[in-house]
């Protein structure tokens, strides 16, 4: 069986269509028994916080990619992230934690229960996507690591390597890229690590090894390439909120009420819907308002955008 | 024979309605490769950006004609109706992609982002600047103004490139270099047209 050659990855074996059914046809594989390496490299648990809508294909969130480290386009990242070194990748959890270190991203990641979380992503220019995200939440680290009382905010940080990541010979941000959570956010059971979607390793575009994922907030806050986490007392810098405060929020929580100044957010676009598929209304919080809408009393969120 | 002669000669030749066809069939071409896959992950968003982007283009090419009789003595100028006829279907294409394909026909959303949206509404002031100049780019309507009138009337060609320049920058995220260069050809092809005509007065 050429296409289960354990040194290839689904992605280039797989034909274009037969994307569109990779979780049946991982699911059938295994089944028949014949699962290879390339197929079944991560093993997770299902999730009750997934959502029951169809997951964009493989081919749609892999291929059409905000990550301005690799260029500002859409199909930059796909085309430049491949050169990215992921593997050895440490972790620099500092600030105001019980246990601060490197650490190894393996050493992190021993232990953790992966699921996969199928989680509605909203992107801030108003398009929309369905991912199953492979991950962990992020509770378990700052748990293992020892949150030190005083701490209030969790700040994270992406790679710097301009040798590989050729949008940072570019002044387009801030490098690096800087994004921050509230504790109480960070600890919400739908905050998660992620290390991979539709079943393996997260493609290098994608963030690879290890990105978070904030499913009721714009997509800029699910920082990828994490690289450092720190505890913190005060509000971190974010990289978006730094370049244009009026526009991008600390919070930036998906909010049909609250435009973004330049367009509107009351509805979004559907990715891989075709030509003709129109748009759908934007949900408060992307639909996790029941999860999250508490953690939020008493705040002014046309304010705290 | 200098190469601007050359141009010109070759110019004689060709004729102008090649520029429409062309114009034309791009279109099609565009709109049959977003139905078939052949534009990415967002086809909309892939039809809307280009459509924008082959405008401002040609807007930009037909600056260039009047300072290049002036300044390099090459003559296109019998292709300049042809181009600016095909920027403004362009435009007008690009405009429909954006209500119809983007907005999905949502009106309340669509008059709200044209009164609210800055980006929005400078792009709108090129169409709307862009319209009168199509209307009168006939002969019986230059005829019927009068050349200089017409050629007054014609300087919303100004005010229209300033808009989709100005609407380029405006609608990217932090600062890509791209939109600049296009608002920089435009105002350095504006200045060309401030410097004073020499040897008028001396003659
Ligand atoms: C003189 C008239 C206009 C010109 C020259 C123009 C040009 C452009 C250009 C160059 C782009 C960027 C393409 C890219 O990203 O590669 C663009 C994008 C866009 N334009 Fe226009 N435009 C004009 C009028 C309009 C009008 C009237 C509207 C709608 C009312 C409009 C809506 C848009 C939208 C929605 C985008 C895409 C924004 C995005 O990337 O999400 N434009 N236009």
């Amino acid at each position: 069986m050429r296409r289960f050659r354990p040194d290839l990855t689904w992605s280039d074996v797989t034909p274009k269509a037969a994307f569109l059914n990779r979780r049946q046809l991982i699911a059938g594989a295994a089944a028949l028994g014949f699962a290879g390496p390339a197929a079944a490299k991560l093993s997770y648990a299902p999730s009750s916080y997934s959502t029951d809508a169809e997951p964009n294909t493989f081919e749609q969130i892999t291929r059409y990619n905000n990550f301005y480290e690799f260029g500002t386009g859409k199909d930059e990242p796909m085309a430049y992230a491949g050169q990215l070194t992921t593997d050895p990748w440490a972790v620099k959890i500092d600030g105001l934690v019980e246990k601060p270190g490197d650490y190894d991203l393996a050493d992190l990641l021993k232990g953790v229960a992966l699921e996969e979380r199928i989680y509605r992503f909203r992107c801030v220019e108003a398009w929309s996507m369905v991912v199953p995200w492979i991950g962990f939440e992020l509770s378990e680290i700052l748990e293992r690591v020892g949150v030190q009382p005083g701490a209030k905010y969790v700040a994270f940080e992406t790679l710097v390597r301009p040798e590989e990541m050729p949008g940072q010979n570019y002044p387009i941000l801030d490098w690096p890229y800087r994004e921050g959570l509230r504790l109480d956010e960070a600890m919400n059971p739908l905050t998660i690590l992620a290390t991979g979607l539709y079943g393996e390793e997260m493609p290098k575009q994608n963030g690879a090894p290890i990105r978070l994922v904030v499913p009721w907030k714009y997509g800029f806050k699910s920082i990828k390439s994490i690289v450092r986490i720190s505890l913190t007392e005060a509000q971190p810098p974010c990289t978006w909120n730094m370049l244009q405060p009026r526009e991008y929020g600390f919070y930036s929580n998906v909010n049909p009420e609250v435009d973004h100044p330049r367009w509107s957010q009351a509805t979004e676009r559907r990715i891989g819907g075709g030509l003709f598929a129109g748009r759908e209304l934007t949900l408060m919080f992307n639909g996790y308002g029941d999860e999250v809408a508490s953690l939020y009393a008493g705040q002014d969120l046309t304010k705290d955008f | 024979m200098s190469v601007a002669d050359r141009i010109n000669r070759a110019a004689r030749r060709l004729p102008a309605w090649p520029i429409y066809l062309i114009g034309a069939a791009l279109p099609v071409w565009l709109f049959w490769q977003g139905t078939t896959g052949g534009l990415g992950i967002d086809p909309v968003k892939a039809i809307e950006q280009r459509l924008g982007l082959w405008a401002l283009k040609l807007i930009v090419a037909g600056l260039c004609i009047t300072p290049l009789r002036r300044f390099a003595g090459v003559n296109l100028i019998r292709y300049r109706r042809a181009i600016g006829l095909v920027a403004f279907f362009y435009v007008v294409l690009h405009f429909l992609t954006w209500l119809v394909l983007d907005m999905g026909l949502l009106w309340s959303q669509a008059l709200g982002d044209i009164a609210k949206r800055p980006y929005v509404t400078v792009g709108m002031v090129g169409l709307l600047a862009l319209m009168p100049l199509a209307l009168t780019s006939n002969d019986w309507s230059v005829r019927r103004l009068g050349a200089l009138r017409w050629r007054l009337l014609h300087r919303l060609t100004y005010l229209a490139a300033i808009a989709g320049a100005v609407h380029f920058l405006w609608l990217v995220k932090a600062w890509p270099v791209e939109p600049f260069l296009y608002l920089g050809a435009v105002l350095g092809l504006l200045a060309l047209r401030a410097i004073p005509r020499r040897g008028r007065t001396a003659a």
